[in-house]
């Protein structure tokens, strides 16, 4: 489990540090809003899914895309624009999907994808589908009207669906105490009746609380479940950067995090030469996958209009 | 500061900062509105001149704040709202639209509402389907709701003074690549009132009417028009509603020609209600033809080779130009001029 953990929260720091990489050469001609630092919320939630479990995320979503089981070559090809992406370069690294893996897209427009998401469970109650679905949303989504109206519906119905707030202080430069009389998001979720749980980052522990929902929902259990995770972003809220000197944030604030990151404490479980054996392994995948976006073509001029409607 | 050379950035912010100086019930709001990037610079300076209590952030609340800046306006406050993407106005429609347009008619005229709603159209560096859509042509569509879409520096502040002082709720609509403009722009307050276009280049043989980041496009259109001997008359409407439809049809008149170019799509957008005014005006009188150009009719793709194909540019609104007054596809497009390129907008936003 351990290795299998590394291999999934390394593939996604690589992923991403490459992306930061490339991006300066301008091949990336989109907003990247990367997920460095929180890479272990992903992991802990995705990996006690199962591939037909259904996940909604957001525009920083590389995380959660790759920890879910998206396709490596068709994100990195979708952030390159190239016809080969997850969209047919259509949605940008906002708007990650793989339906096959269970990946339901993203929207740029916050809080969107939470009301969405309790409409897929809805159906998936329904049709009494064994599969659950899970709702990944920021801390500064619970902001939001839609966040509110959401967890009453989920909860009025007993949905099938486990909400995962990413709560990482901020949204973009304005911290959570600026927006929110009461910061306690959790405590918000309990007012309508479902269980909540709040966690860090601790990809064990996240794992097994996970797990435990959804053990409870595969069995025939009630839904919703709500559990804030405290995460901390390391780059600027968009874009390839740091950005410790703007003045909303002070570096002594990420460096506890980045004490504890859990990619390097996975690291460290991990025999030497295990470890290195997944770092390869990874490293060719990543290698491939930006080659093949590399490699592959732009969209031709008539995929402008194709897709308007179904 | 070289007031010939003023950026459409600073030429907001400055008119903001004189209207709070000048009238106390004026505020600014609106998510990050206050943070060091300060809405591209347009709100910059004015948190530390006027503090927390006149110029703040807000949860990410569209709806609510939409709302809230009606029951300020009620209150005498004149609010600005500020939404850094056009888009997210969609989570204020129902204030907008059922409140703010109708208050003061339904209430009998017992109400007012100044106020002024700032958002930003994006454009180009992956933007997407949901950081690019130019949606004012929904509130040109409302009466009780005021539209402008200024493009120069100069009416980016005039305009905005107007609308601040506006009894009425105005809808200001800015666009991310026109930031980078720069032009002459008086220090002194003064208006860019409602309903009145402005003509920006003098011609006689086709009238274009270039709406928001379209008007530069348009403009650069007359110069590719130029080596084919054609003279464009371009005109900037400004005002989107209430609308100057007695410019541009006297342009017409005189053209026999108009061309709209929209910064949105074509179906029900300002290009129709340009087109359908102008004809109910001149039709009966004389010969003319009217045509348009906007979004092609799909969402915007991010990639940038489908997105180049995605908006009109100088180069294609000359070569509709001049099919028009040819009659029919004469298969024309002007090499692109360095001195007529459309800057490269770098990201990461
Ligand atoms: C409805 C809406 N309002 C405003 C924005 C602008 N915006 C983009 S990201 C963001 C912050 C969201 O913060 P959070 O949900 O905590 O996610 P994080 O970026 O921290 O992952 C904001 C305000 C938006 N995209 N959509
Ligand atoms: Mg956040």
């Amino acid at each position: 489990m351990i290795a299998k953990f590394y291999e999934s929260l390394y593939r996604i720091r690589r992923v991403e540090e490459e992306v930061a990489k490339v991006y300066p050469t301008d091949k990336i001609k989109s907003p990247v809003h990367l997920s460095i630092g929180q890479e272990a919320v992903a992991v802990g939630v995705c990996e006690a899914l199962r591939p037909d479990d259904i996940v909604f995320i957001t525009y920083r979503s590389h995380a959660g895309y790759i920890a879910k089981g998206g396709n490596l070559k068709a994100m990195i090809a979708e952030l390159y624009g190239k016809v080969t992406g997850s969209a047919k370069g259509k949605g940008g690294s906002m708007h990650l999907v793989d339906v096959a893996n269970g990946i339901m897209g993203a929207s740029a427009v916050v809080g969107t994808t939470i009301a969405n998401s309790i409409g897929y469970a809805y159906g998936v109650k329904l049709k009494k589908q064994n599969n659950i679905v899970v709702c990944f949303f920021g801390d500064g989504a619970t902001d939001e009207g839609v966040f509110y109206e959401s967890m009453n519906f989920a909860a009025l119905k007993q949905l099938p669906i486990i909400f995962v707030c990413e709560n990482n202080g901020y949204a973009i430069h304005t911290a959570q105490a600026k927006r929110q009389a009461v910061p306690d998001i959790a405590a918000k979720a309990a007012i309508f009746g479902m269980p909540i749980e709040r966690l860090g980052d601790d990809v064990l522990h996240l794992y097994e609380r996970i797990s435990t929902a959804v053990e409870t929902l595969r069995s025939g259990g009630t839904g919703p479940f709500f559990f804030e995770c405290e995460t901390y972003r390391w780059k600027e809220h968009v874009g390839p950067s740091e950005d410790y000197n703007a003045g909303y944030r002070a570096r002594t604030e990420a460096e506890p995090w980045m004490q504890q990151d859990q990619v390097q404490k996975f690291a460290m479980r991990l025999d030497p030469q295990q470890r290195q054996q997944i770092e390869q392994a990874v490293e060719i995948e990543i290698a491939e996958a930006f080659e093949f976006a590399e490699n592959s073509p732009f969209p031709p001029d008539a995929e402008l209009y194709d897709g308007v409607f179904a | 500061m070289n007031r010939n050379n003023v950026s459409y950035v600073d030429a907001i912010s400055e008119a903001t900062a004189q209207e709070m100086a000048y009238d106390p019930s004026v505020i600014v709001f609106g998510l990050d509105v206050d943070d060091h990037k300060a809405i591209q610079g347009t709100t910059k300076g004015l948190l530390a001149k006027f503090g927390p209590d006149r110029v703040f952030g807000t949860p990410l609340s569209e709806d609510a704040m939409t709302g809230a800046a009606i029951g300020m306006a009620m209150c005498g406050l004149r609010p600005i709202h500020v939404h850094i993407r056009m888009d997210f106005m969609m989570l204020a429609m129902n204030q907008l639209v059922n409140i703010a347009a109708k208050a003061h008619y339904m209430y009998g005229g017992q109400i007012r509402l100044p106020m002024v709603v700032r958002s930003m159209i994006g454009k180009s560096w992956g933007q997407g389907a949901q950081h690019s859509q130019g949606l004012y042509s929904f509130f040109m569509h409302v009466p009780g709701l005021k539209v402008v879409a200024p493009t120069t520096p100069f009416d980016a502040k005039g305009c905005l003074i107007s609308a601040i002082r506006d009894n009425n709720p105005v809808i200001y609509v800015e666009h991310r690549i026109l930031h980078f403009q720069k032009g002459p722009v008086p220090e002194e307050l003064y208006e860019v009132g409602p309903g009145k276009a402005r003509i920006t280049a003098a011609g006689s043989d086709i009238t274009l009417v270039g709406i928001s980041h379209m008007q530069i496009e348009c403009l650069r259109a007359k110069h590719y028009l130029q080596e084919k001997g054609i003279n464009a008359e371009v005109i900037d409407p400004i005002w989107l509603s209430p609308l100057d439809v007695d410019t541009i049809a006297a342009s017409v008149r005189k053209t026999g020609h108009l061309l709209v170019v929209d910064n949105d799509w074509p179906t029900c957008g300002a290009s129709a209600e340009i087109m359908a005014a102008v004809t109910e005006r001149l039709q009966g009188e004389m010969r003319f033809t009217v045509h348009r150009m906007g979004f092609a009719n799909t969402s915007c793709p991010p990639t940038p080779s489908l997105e180049y194909l995605f908006y009109p540019n100088g180069r294609t609104v000359a070569a509709k130009a001049f099919d028009i007054l040819k009659g029919s596809a004469q298969n024309w497009l002007p090499n692109e001029r360095p001195d007529l390129k459309e800057i490269e907008f770098r990201g990461p936003f």
